[in-house]
């Protein structure tokens, strides 16, 4: 049995925001690489492995699976629709069809993953201090995969995520996803068949206008959810996030999985929302680079292999939540009229009604915020924000009162952060820039932004380069705990910018700048009345705002600290502003 | 003042030519003069109904009162009475059966209240001038409260329920009138429209859509006009195969008097024995052989409705007219709110030389709706063909009587042996489809062949004639079985849809999968059963019809939590390419959904028939729309 990590019992946080899910209440964690710490990671690899599948469904052969496919209905449609369109026989395009399936498709085979199983502990246990997963989380996945169609939707901040995924869910002997990876991976010799054998499958990154591609990527995905054959994971964000900010859903995926249930040939389909949060990322000065424009290394092989010096440091921990399932049956009631679809054959692909659409639009920001709500937070992401907000550095002290302060209004704006107990706030901060040493560091009782490694002289424009890079990594940290302020940063500039008590014109200014950022933070279409009154519950519940009848009015205690808002969401407001000057110029 | 005084002295002038007119067909009764007195009296009420049904019939349960389900002394379920195959027989499986299936027990009882209690029926409003008139003709009536409580209810779970309980009632018909021919229906309804009467049109009571329930909001005096007395042949043209009959007539005795004369309808919903011609117009009824004989649209040739308007009927009996829209169409389905159809001239067909049952067991669901997808897409389905799922064969099987001989238990055992073991198939899995042929004897056998070819290409394997009468069995006393489960805690209710072939097995998925979530959100203690067949097969699509029933023990409002449940597993119907109601019809317990349904045009369209045909709605049932 492994023992509930210690550092992360302190993490319940039974905060309940009224205004929104009453069922924000969140689980405790256990260390799945303590077990491992202590028992063969050989045996660990050869284990039984037998998972309950959706309705006690037998597993499909991958090659049963591709059958299923090749000869549904669906693609035969789209076979002859497009061989009428080109002149190209129909068996052709079948066989087009048939190479395309075979580019895609996965080949999860157990002997891969164990394999991963037993080089993922290795690495792992020599990476990380702690993988936590809320176990909680688990068992309700576990009876989510009986009872419907599963699509894990887990946050994309690293490469790692889906192995991590994988290695997740055989340590609880669940059903492995089936992941949608970009083709990217392809490309690395051996181990992108390595991952297809692990239950990848490949798109590529782009095929606007490929109707056969579409067919045979859409009904591929459908053919796996109907019948159940395993859990479907791919990442909302389409992409890695290189800011750590959650991005703007992509919709295609979502799409594929969710019509299903609306052609009635599911149930219901669950969404099950995972956050992945990293205390180090492997990628960190990576991303900062790529935003600087240096390009991204391409995927490969060797690559992957020079990589191996990330093993000799210490990333922390992970926390990875399973989040509620989501019952997309539940979310669509009363939103869209699934009778709609009884009037065209099921077979022929259409583009979703307008109804659909947004539905499924409203279902992936929903989604992505509740990776976010479950995201857990390091004080490193306090302190970093501080720091960020003094790049000149601050005393050592300042920092620590000022992180305790910080730490108290994110737990009362129901934060999930993990803060040790029992530890004076003093050691947390110490113990945080230890790790983050590559970022930050404390000299002569200042802490300071880490200016890139000064090997030899530099020039001028090299020194303004590696800024930039302690300062974007920094930010990414920052990032982690935006949406966390967001709502009341917003409302607090709103107040600063109208310099008026009245409410409905505070909201009109809030609701421009919920416009504005609306493809910049989650701000769910349509929320925006919503998100205000939260922003105000939450000043008013931390005292900073006050609401008489139709006025709203700022306290006095809440001049210091509302003034710290704006600072970070002008950063945004101005960043914005020079990317339209720059993109007016060009 | 003065324009009042003139109409009641017309009326009083009105009422004492009738009276004259009365008494002089009263004074031929013995007299072979005037035609339309002949008609209606001649050989009126040979029918099976009488006009006091509660003599004959449950008051408040199926069918008749000799024939119940009961658990004996022994705790062995037998059947009584003596009419129907099973009677007299004892069922020893059933017990097991039930007890499993609900979690019920034979030791729980929740017996019904035994006789019907007077004060708690509404007294009756009465028009007393429409009484008044209504003597003169005389025609037969009553306001006695069993009458009138017998004609306040269809067969909806609801209704019996409250029946059992002894609820007290909030509305029920203020008079029964027993027209027993075409002219009594029209003097009825003249003097409805003349004193502003609600009438309700009653047949055989055989629905299930609360079509018969009277709106609580009628003020009028409500007229329960009960066509059972209408139950002749009046003549059967052998040279164009028709027959022209008054369509009180119930189903038995109509197949039987045809019987007499060597033909049939072959129109033979599960409903036959006690609902009538007119009610399958006004429902738009479907048969079990429709594949042979039609539906009831396909079966009429010439509809006579009487109307507030007149009566509507075509000139000719023409087998097809292209005169504008059938109005044909606007009778059948119109639920008696637009009239009462008063004679129907149907085809006939001679009885057929031959009739074989058979069966045929599939693997699983989806393998037994492929077949009966692929039989259809070869149009050669038999008179009738049928898919059960696993649980109502194994209802079916419960149902079995005790078998007398050790060599039949023998055979039995050793078919199931061969079907389980030898052949592999799940018994948790299976799935039998009953099957019925017609014809002469060798199209008949050719036909069969057929038919097992195309099932042996989907693993269905030929189960015998035996097992395929069962499943029919099933269909005639599952209506008394619903009395046998509410004895014990069980309610149980059926519904059907008719849904395109490729959404077929969906639907039957997730409406099940809905009952059972709704079942468990709403607090039903007990796994409910549910259960469907495939009971029609059509070139785009197929009739599904599912039985739904439940423990209620520990619900507070039983019926409540039916009713919600069975409202939300008609949304999924809808939802996933079902209609509304493939032969029960709509009745008020559907109203909601005709505008989605048909369109609020569509319902504009049936709304101006309505206000033209009967614009001072004496036909007050409020069905439909």
């Amino acid at each position: 049995m492994s023992t509930v990590c210690a550092s992360c019992l302190n993490i319940l946080v039974f905060l309940t925001l009224q205004q929104r899910d009453p069922m924000l209440k969140r689980d405790g964690f256990e260390d799945i690489l303590e077990e491992r710490r202590n028992s063969s990671d050989l045996k660990y690899a050869l284990r039984c492995y037998a998972p309950v599948l959706y309705k006690g469904v037998t597993p499909c052969k991958a090659n049963m699976l591709k059958n299923i496919v090749l000869q549904s209905d669906q693609l035969h449609y789209v076979v002859n629709q497009v061989s009428q369109e080109s002149g190209e026989a129909p068996d052709i395009i079948q066989e087009e069809a048939s190479v395309i399936l075979e580019e895609m498709a996965h080949r999860l085979q157990i002997s891969t993953v164990r394999f991963f199983a037993f080089a993922l502990t290795k690495a792992f246990k020599t990476l990380f201090q702690h993988v936590c997963v809320n176990e909680e989380g688990i068992q309700r996945l576990q009876q989510a995969i009986q009872e419907h169609p599963v699509v894990l939707l887990p946050s994309h901040r690293s490469y790692m995520d889906f192995l991590l995924m994988s290695y997740i869910l055989y340590t609880y002997d669940l059903a492995l996803p089936v992941i949608a990876a970009g083709m990217d991976f392809m490309g690395m010799k051996f181990v992108g068949e390595m991952l297809r054998m692990s239950g990848a499958f490949f798109i590529r990154r782009s095929f606007g206008g490929d109707k056969l591609y579409w067919a045979v990527f859409s009904e591929y995905v459908k053919t796996m959810l109907r019948n159940g054959f395993a859990p479907i994971e791919f990442f909302l964000e389409g992409t890695r996030s290189r800011t750590c900010k959650s991005l703007t859903p992509k919709l295609g995926l979502l799409n594929i999985v969710i019509e299903p249930f609306f052609k009635g040939e599911v149930f219901d389909v669950n969404l099950v929302p995972v956050s992945i949060s990293y205390e180090r990322i492997l990628e960190e000065s990576l991303y900062a680079r790529e935003l600087l424009g240096v390009p991204k290394p391409k995927e490969s092989t060797s690559g992957l292999l020079k990589a191996r010096r990330i093993l000799s440091e210490d990333y922390g921990s992970i926390h990875v939540y399973f989040g509620q399932p989501v019952s997309v049956r539940s979310l669509a009631q009363g939103k869209v009229n699934r009778s709609k679809y009884n009037l065209f054959p099921r077979h022929i692909p259409r583009k979703p009604m307008e109804e659909t659409q947004s539905f499924v639009n409203d279902t992936a920001y929903r989604i992505v915020r509740l990776q976010e709500d479950n995201m857990v937070l390091k004080p490193w992401v306090l302190m970093a924000s501080l720091l960020l907000q003094n790049l000149e550095g601050l005393e050592l002290s300042v920092l620590t009162e000022q992180t305790l302060w910080l730490r108290g209004l994110a737990l009362s704006y129901a934060a999930f952060l993990d803060w040790p107990d029992h530890a004076p706030t003093a050691k947390v901060v110490s113990s945080s820039l230890a790790l983050h040493r590559g970022l930050a560091c404390v000299s002569g009782g200042r802490v300071s932004l880490v200016v890139g490694e000064p090997l030899g002289p530099v020039t001028p424009e090299e020194a303004l380069f590696n800024r930039a890079v302690s300062v974007l990594s920094c930010a990414s940290y920052r990032n982690q705990v935006l949406h966390v302020f967001l709502r009341p940063a917003m409302l607090a500039v709103a107040m600063h910018t109208t310099a008026s008590s009245k409410k409905n014109e505070v909201y009109n200014c809030f609701s421009f700048l919920w416009n504005m950022f609306s493809n910049d933070f989650i701000l769910c279409p349509g929320d925006t009345v919503q998100d205000f009154e939260e922003a105000c519950y939450l000043l008013v519940k931390t005292g900073a705002v006050q609401m008489p009848q139709q006025d709203i009015e700022m306290t006095d205690r809440a001049v210091l600290w509302t003034l710290e808002f704006p600072k970070v969401v002008n950063k945004f407001y101005s960043g914005k502003l020079s990317c339209r000057r720059i993109l007016s110029e060009i | 003042m003065a324009s009042n005084s003139n109409r009641s002295e017309s009326q009083r002038i009105a009422q004492q030519r009738l009276r004259i007119i009365a008494g002089h067909l009263q004074k031929h009764k013995d007299d072979d003069s005037g035609i339309i007195a002949t008609e209606c009296k001649a050989e009126a009420n040979k029918g099976t109904v009488p006009r006091k049904r509660q003599e004959i019939m449950k008051w408040n349960g199926w069918g008749y009162s000799d024939s119940k389900f009961l658990f004996n002394k022994k705790g062995q379920a037998e059947f009584t009475g003596k009419r129907y195959r099973l009677s007299g027989m004892v069922l020893p499986s059933l017990q097991d059966w039930f007890e499993n299936t609900f979690g019920a027990s034979v030791n729980h009882k929740s017996p019904a209240t035994p006789a019907l209690n007077a004060s708690a029926v509404p007294p009756a409003s009465l028009n007393e001038a429409f009484v008044e008139d209504l003597k003169a003709t005389g025609i037969p009536f009553s306001h006695e409260a069993e009458d009138r409580v017998f004609r306040a209810h269809g067969h909806c779970l609801h209704e019996i329920f409250a029946l059992r309980e002894g609820k007290k009632f909030e509305r029920v018909p203020d008079l029964v009138v027993w027209p027993i021919c075409h002219n009594d229906v029209v003097k009825i309804v003249e003097l409805a429209c003349k004193h502003n009467v609600c009438l309700i049109p009653y047949g055989g009571g055989t629905s299930v859509t609360s079509a018969l329930e009277c709106p609580p909001e009628e003020t009028r005096c409500i007229v329960s006009l009960d066509t059972s007395q209408m139950n002749r042949i009046l003549w059967i043209d052998e040279k164009n195969l028709v027959a022209h009959v008054e369509a009180g007539i119930i189903g038995q005795d109509l197949e039987r008097l045809l019987n007499e004369s060597g033909y049939c309808t072959g129109h033979e919903p599960d409903s036959m024995e006690f609902s009538s011609l007119g009610g399958w117009v006004a429902t738009r009824a479907s048969g079990m052989k429709k594949n042979v004989y039609g539906n009831i649209e396909d079966l009429v040739i010439h509809i006579k409705v009487v109307t507030p308007r007149g009566v509507i009927e075509k000139s000719c009996q023409g087998p097809r007219m292209s005169t504008g829209p059938d109005i044909h169409h606007f009778i059948l389905g119109s639920e008696g709110t637009l009239g009462v159809v008063t004679e129907v001239t149907m085809k006939i067909r001679p009885i057929p030389e031959y009739q074989k049952y058979g069966s045929v067991v599939f693997p699983n669901f989806e393998a037994g709706v492929a077949c009966l997808r692929e039989v259809a897409k070869q149009r050669c389905a038999p008179a009738s063909i049928r898919l059960m799922d696993n649980e109502q064969f194994q209802f079916g099987h419960a149902l079995k009587p005790q078998v007398s001989s050790i060599f039949t238990n023998f055979v039995e055992g050793l078919k199931k042996f061969y079907i389980t073991k030898f052949k592999g198939f799940d018994p948790h899995q299976l799935v039998v489809a009953t099957l019925l042929f017609e014809g002469d004897r060798e199209r008949v056998l050719q036909h069969e062949k057929q038919v097992y070819d195309i099932a042996a290409t989907f693993g269905g394997l030929a189960a015998g004639e035996d097992n395929g009468q069962r499943g029919y069995i099933l269909t005639f006393v599952i209506a008394y079985l619903r009395d046998l489960g509410m004895d014990y805690y069980v309610v149980a209710e059926s519904f059907e849809t008719s849904v395109p072939w490729d959404r077929v097995l969906d639907l039957c998925r997730n409406v099940k999968e809905r009952i059972n979530r709704e079942c468990k959100e709403r607090g039903v203690q007990f796994q409910p059963l549910t259960s469907c067949r495939v009971t029609q097969t059509y070139d785009a699509g197929a009739c599904v019809y599912f039985y739904f029933a439940f423990n209620y023990r520990g619900l507070a409002d039983p019926v409540h939590t039916y009713e919600q449940v069975e409202h939300a597993a008609r949304e999924e119907i809808l939802a996933n390419g079902g209609s509304l109601s493939h032969h029960h019809g709509v009745g008020k317990l559907r109203k909601e959904w005709m505008k989605d349904s048909i369109s609020s045009v569509g319902v504009g369209m049936l709304k101006s028939v309505k206000d033209y045909v009967d614009p001072d709605n004496i036909f007050g049932n409020r069905n439909l729309l």
